[in-house]
């Protein structure tokens, strides 16, 4: 007879995780554990400027007051911050002067991965910047871009090369004191991707960065700086992977946006971290801080498809400061087996005719919990402010949970705020009218549930759209022929 | 966190405060009595009470007052036909109260009541970190006890009013309410003041609705400028039953509802809606929770404001569905007009699922009146002032509406039309 | 073509069709009637395989096959097509995206190739016009949105895409409007041949006018009470059930 949900739940949890491979390459790891000397040992490694290190020194300290938050509707075993290793990086840290240059075994990697730089470049036109475990192995494009005066690097490199850019915006988003997570990280980054894009540029490709987890143990704190000046345009693409293993990983990353008057940037995430095995052993934290400040006229877009982690804590926010600026947050997340997700954004109006837009789309299977937690904030000055909130949650299975917490905060009389959210079970009369149509049950609810994503993946780019229906459908569909 | 040692605000409040000599059960006491020993009054640090402020409760100094009503006035009536109780500051004034008591109907003051009658006060309500709640029980004034027997039409509407008189009063009020296997009643609570400033008035009223039981409940608020009310509806529902409760909150400079609702049996209804009208440096938080604990249950929850110059309002209504609770049907909806600029609101809709086969939704708008219509009307000849209270009328009509109780209607009407001008 | 013997099926415990028999044979067009609530929905779910329904008793033979054995998909692969009373909205699904998946998955069934993009645009050109059905509409969500005749047609439309062996249309005529209800039932004269058959499931006579049965069967409570031609329609029309119950319950 038919396919039963029940089913389809085993099936979802037998669904193992594509990406989870090893990479054999001997690593330069620091001692694990957290103090002043492992920060001043990132530091010298980095041959880092003074005020950069007493940067770390600060946060270091200010981290040490402060308590790991626990609002969040997740449960999970503190990490604990002696036993990770803050520094990993691949050995052989020389540049490649070429791309026949690089290990063989890393281009596996990222074969593997589905992001062959031969096929990115020649194909798609994409500028990646690989960020495996710490360090930033391979840049491409830079010609191109640099033609354009666009800077695309390193964070590491940034600071040697641009270290007043760095300096004057690194900071100013997020503040080193600014969450438990983001105080860490600020400690202890080592590497991750800086983007600077000058006055009334329009950035001609998608500029990307892989980011992945690969030696056991380690944290990965990346952090993002990414400065569109007045009137330019970039849209800035970012995809995560981590191996299968067996422990949980901490990933503290912080990504920082600043759009200038008229500028515009359009973010994109694709997220696929280990989520854990079935009995919900292993996988990543994901605890991540990012946001982005809007000057005068200026928009801020995050789009986010979120299919892994054992734990998600994250929020893409926008501080639209500017008179007439705009934020919008498209969400896809989806979580099946143990894993949990806390996540949202934060809209915060403080200048005139301000707007921002949000639509979450929650998928929760297995025994997961899936929840979305959104700050709309009018300050007393945002005249005319608007916002549009739209929440839907999906429901797979009868074990798993939805949640919706809307935090709404309106001091402004002339502001006109929408919030609507639905939560429901996948429809049983869809799933029949595709099964008379002819259409497995399987595909029945790939194809339902994409249709219901489609307001989110509308906004992705179109390679990375396509990676996203992937993706959905690896997380969804389940193996039965 | 900050854990610096700072002077417990509670442990002062309470040395003002007499033990209840009621007769509730010892357990029960004690719990609350640890958790007023172990806590201080929350601060905007706890959750539930982010955007509401209790310092100013917290230093209320209270004075023994004297009982002072001789005579009641009808602006304290909110129904005359009614079944009437009246307390003043917490204690029941046997003059003013009905004596003649329907067959099937057990109705009298908490401490009147036996241990064995009040062996549910404090069975569902939540004591532990609740310090209102722990305050109420370790120190309740006396209240109204109300047990319906099974299968009883209630004809009559009963009326409890509250009134609270004198200078930094404090009434902890408690309420015990059972409504027996399929019977049905009505039930309206008016919280008023009289003569008072700097009050406190802390009320916890425990509801039980039986089997295929009935029970609607009005509430009225409106107690004067300078007074403070927090007060707690713990409902619980068995299977079948059906519960709908009207809470309009009218005056008042700090009021905070908390209406806590579980659903323990199949195939209930419940309907919970409310208005809040606020001007002047009032504050108003409604905290409502619905928790579906069994399946086949529907809920619909209402609540619409409008605040004016520097008055804040703050809802945050959940909604729970337990695990294996399926087939529920859960709507909630939040509206709110700001008619001043210093006015401000915060919204806090929240669905928490744990069943799939569901069907929840909530919403949640604010914004100001809609201009073009209020040009509309002035543009037939209606000033501006009227074209704009015609606007709010018909905003929170919708929600008066749902009040069956005609008498209930036209006394909020009146007080609107008396507190605000606003005709209806 | 398709042998329906002794049917009985019931949903939570109540029986509604109560040993029903019926025989269409290829190139034939037959019309069920009946009043409301004899089980005429009921025949449609239970034959395109809605799990709600419990079959207790009886056999249903499609092509030498038992329908009863197999899955709702597997159903529509081998031919059996069932035209919505109310076709389900699915929002963010294109129309086209998902037609192309259904004749993809169906000739996938068949051990056919996949459709090329070029032939299967003009194909859904060619029975678009068919039905009237704007080109637009292939690009929206799954009957998001459309009205009622549009939903009706679009129906009509997929039928024509999927080109069945049996069709069944579930009240396909309520709530038309003239004008749709001749472009309804002239999509499915032009789909006739011999080689397919379909079962009208209506209310009312009216859409007989434009879709001429051979055949005319009552349908009340679960059975199959009457059989005889078009001219039956027009006495159901003209006279009510009334005369029908009378006289079922007469025997």
């Amino acid at each position: 007879m038919g396919y039963t949900e029940n089913e389809l739940a085993k099936d979802l949890e037998n669904q193992e995780y594509k990406f989870g491979f090893v990479t054999d390459i001997e690593s330069d790891k620091a001692p694990n554990g957290l103090n002043e000397d492992i920060i001043r040992f990132i530091s010298a490694k980095k041959n880092e400027p003074e005020w950069l290190l007493d940067h770390r020194l600060k946060a270091f300290a200010t981290w040490k007051t402060m308590t790991e938050p626990s609002w969040a509707h997740v449960h999970y075993t503190k990490p604990n911050m002696q036993e990770i290793c803050f520094y990993s990086a691949p050995k052989q840290t020389k540049k490649y002067e070429s791309w026949d240059d690089v290990d063989p075994e890393m281009k596996e990697t990222m074969k593997k991965l589905g992001i062959s730089m031969e096929e990115q470049k020649r194909l798609t036109g994409v500028a990646v910047d690989f960020v495996m475990d710490s360090v930033s192995v391979a840049t491409s494009f830079k010609s191109k871009l640099n033609e354009l005066g666009i800077i695309f690097c390193s964070f590491s490199e940034a600071v040697q090369e641009h270290p007043e850019l760095v300096r004057k915006h690194m900071g100013t988003v997020v503040p080193t004191s600014d969450n438990y997570y983001a105080a860490l990280n600020s400690a202890v980054f080592t590497d991750g991707s800086f983007c600077y894009i000058p006055k009334g540029v329009r950035c001609p490709m998608e500029l990307s960065t892989y980011f992945r987890i690969n030696e056991g143990g380690t944290g990965q704190f990346e952090r993002t700086l990414v400065v569109a000046d007045e009137g330019s345009y970039v849209s800035y693409l970012e995809g995560c992977t981590a191996p299968q293993r067996d422990e949980n990983q901490l990933h503290a990353a912080v990504v920082e946006l600043i759009a200038l008057e008229n500028a515009e940037i359009k973010y994109s995430t694709v997220q696929n971290w280990y989520p854990g095995n079935k009995e919900g052993i292993g996988g990543i934290f994901n605890f991540v801080t990012k946001r982005g400040i809007c000057e005068r006229n200026a928009k801020i877009s995050w789009t986010q498809v979120e299919t892994g982690s054992a734990v998600t804590w994250k929020y893409p926010s926008c501080i639209l400061k500017g008179d007439n600026s705009v934020g919008e947050f498209y969400s896809v997340a989806v979580t099946n087996n143990y894993q949990q997700a806390d996540t949202g954004t934060k809209m915060i109006h403080l200048g005139k005719n301000t707007k921002s837009t949000i639509i979450s789309k929650g998928i929760s299977a297995g025994k997961s919990q899936n929840s979305y937690r959104g700050l709309v904030q009018i300050h007393k000055n945002a005249t005319n402010a608007r916002n549009f909130s739209q929440c839907d949650s999906l429901l797979m299975s009868d074990e798993c949970g939805a949640h919706t917490f809307p935090y709404i905060e309106c001091k402004n009389s002339s502001a006109k705020i929408e919030h609507e959210a639905t939560t429901s079970k996948i429809g049983e009369d869809q799933i029949f009218y595709c099964q008379q149509r002819g259409i497995h049950i399987e595909k029945a609810i790939s194809l339902i549930v994409n249709g219901y994503c489609k307001e989110v993946l509308n906004q992705l780019p179109m390679e990375f759209a396509v990676e996203a229906q992937k993706l959905l459908e690896i997380s969804l569909e389940g193996s039965v022929g | 966190m900050n854990d610096t040692i700072q002077v417990n605000k509670l442990n002062a409040f309470i040395d003002q405060l007499t033990k209840t000599d009621l007769p509730f059960s010892k357990d029960i006491i004690a719990i609350s009595d640890a958790t007023i020993a172990s806590n201080d009054f929350p601060t905007t640090r706890t959750e539930a009470w982010k955007y509401t402020r209790v310092g100013k409760i917290s230093s209320i100094h209270g004075n023994d007052s004297e009982l002072i009503i001789d005579k009641i006035s009808d602006s304290h009536i909110i129904d005359a036909n009614a079944l009437t109780f009246v307390f003043e500051n917490g204690e029941l004034i046997q003059q003013f109260s009905n004596k003649e008591i329907p067959k099937g109907l057990d109705i009298k003051s908490i401490s009147q009541a036996s241990e064995t009658e009040l062996a549910l006060i404090g069975k569902n309500v939540k004591l532990e970190k609740e310090v209102f709640n722990s305050l109420n029980t370790s120190y309740a004034t006396d209240g109204i006890f109300v047990k319906i027997d099974d299968k009883i039409q209630l004809e009559q509407t009963i009326q409890i009013i509250h009134i609270v008189t004198g200078e930094n009063t404090i009434s902890n009020m408690r309420n015990l309410i059972q409504i027996g296997r399929f019977s049905e009643a009505k039930i309206i609570f008016g919280y008023f003041s009289s003569e008072a400033t700097s009050s406190f008035t802390n009320v916890v009223t425990e509801i039980f609705v039986s089997e295929n039981a009935k029970l609607t409940a009005d509430k009225i608020q409106y107690e004067s400028a300078g007074n403070f009310h927090v007060s707690t509806e713990q409902v619980a529902q068995e299977k079948n039953s059906n519960f709908s409760i009207n809470t309009i909150t009218l005056n008042g400079t700090l009021v905070r509802n908390n209406l806590n609702i579980e659903i323990d049996g199949s195939n209930c209804e419940t309907h919970l809606n409310g208005v809040y009208l606020l001007k002047e440096n009032q504050h108003v938080d409604n905290h409502t929770i619905v928790d579906h604990k069994a399946p086949h249950c529907e809920s619909h929850e209402l609540y619409k404001g409008v605040i004016d110059d520097k008055a804040t309002a703050v809802f945050n209504g959940k909604v729970f569905v337990r695990k294996d609770s399926q087939k529920i049907n859960a709507f909630q909806s939040n509206a709110n007009v700001l008619l001043s600029d210093d006015a401000s609101v915060n919204s806090k809709p929240e669905l928490e699922i744990y069943a799939d086969d569901v069907k929840c939704s909530h919403g949640s708008t604010t914004g100001q009146l809609n201009e073009e219509a209020v040009f509309y009307l002035r543009a037939r000849g209606i000033s501006k002032k009227s074209a704009r209270h015609l606007m709010v009328s018909a905003f929170i009509e919708d929600v008066i509406s749902k009040i069956k109780n005609e008498e209930v209607t036209n006394f909020t009407h009146s007080i609107i039309k008396e507190q605000f001008g606003w005709e209806f | 073509m398709i042998k329906i013997s002794n049917l009985h099926a019931s949903i939570n415990g109540k029986e509604i069709l109560k040993g029903l028999n019926l025989e269409v044979k290829a190139g034939e067009i037959h019309a069920i009637m009946g009043p409301n609530g004899a089980g005429k929905s009921t025949l449609a779910s239970v034959l395109a395989g809605r799990e709600e329904y419990e079959i207790t008793e009886g056999s249903v033979d499609f092509d030498g096959q038992d329908l009863l054995e197999l899955s709702t998909e597997d159903r529509a692969r081998e031919g059996l097509f069932l035209a919505f009373q109310y076709p389900i909205e699915i929002p963010g699904v294109s129309n086209i995206n998902f037609l192309r998946t259904s004749l993809n998955e169906i000739r996938d069934y068949k051990g056919e190739e996949q459709i090329s993009a070029k032939d299967f645009l003009a194909k859904v050109k060619e029975k678009s016009a068919l039905v009237e059905l704007d080109s637009k509409l292939a690009s929206r969500s799954v009957n998001e949105g459309f009205s009622g005749g549009e939903k009706k047609r679009n129906e009509i439309f997929q039928m024509a895409m999927l080109e069945p062996k049996l069709a069944i249309l579930d009240e396909t005529d309520s709530g038309l409007d003239i004008d749709a209800l001749r472009i309804v039932a002239n999509g499915v004269n032009k789909l006739k041949s011999d080689k397919n058959a379909t079962i009208v499931i209506t209310h009312y006579q009216r859409l007989l006018d434009y879709i001429i049965p051979d055949f005319v069967h009552v349908l009340y409570d679960g059975r199959i009470v009457k059989s005889g031609t078009k001219e039956l329609a027009l006495e159901l029309e003209e006279k009510g059930y009334d005369w029908i119950k009378a006289e079922v319950e007469a025997h």
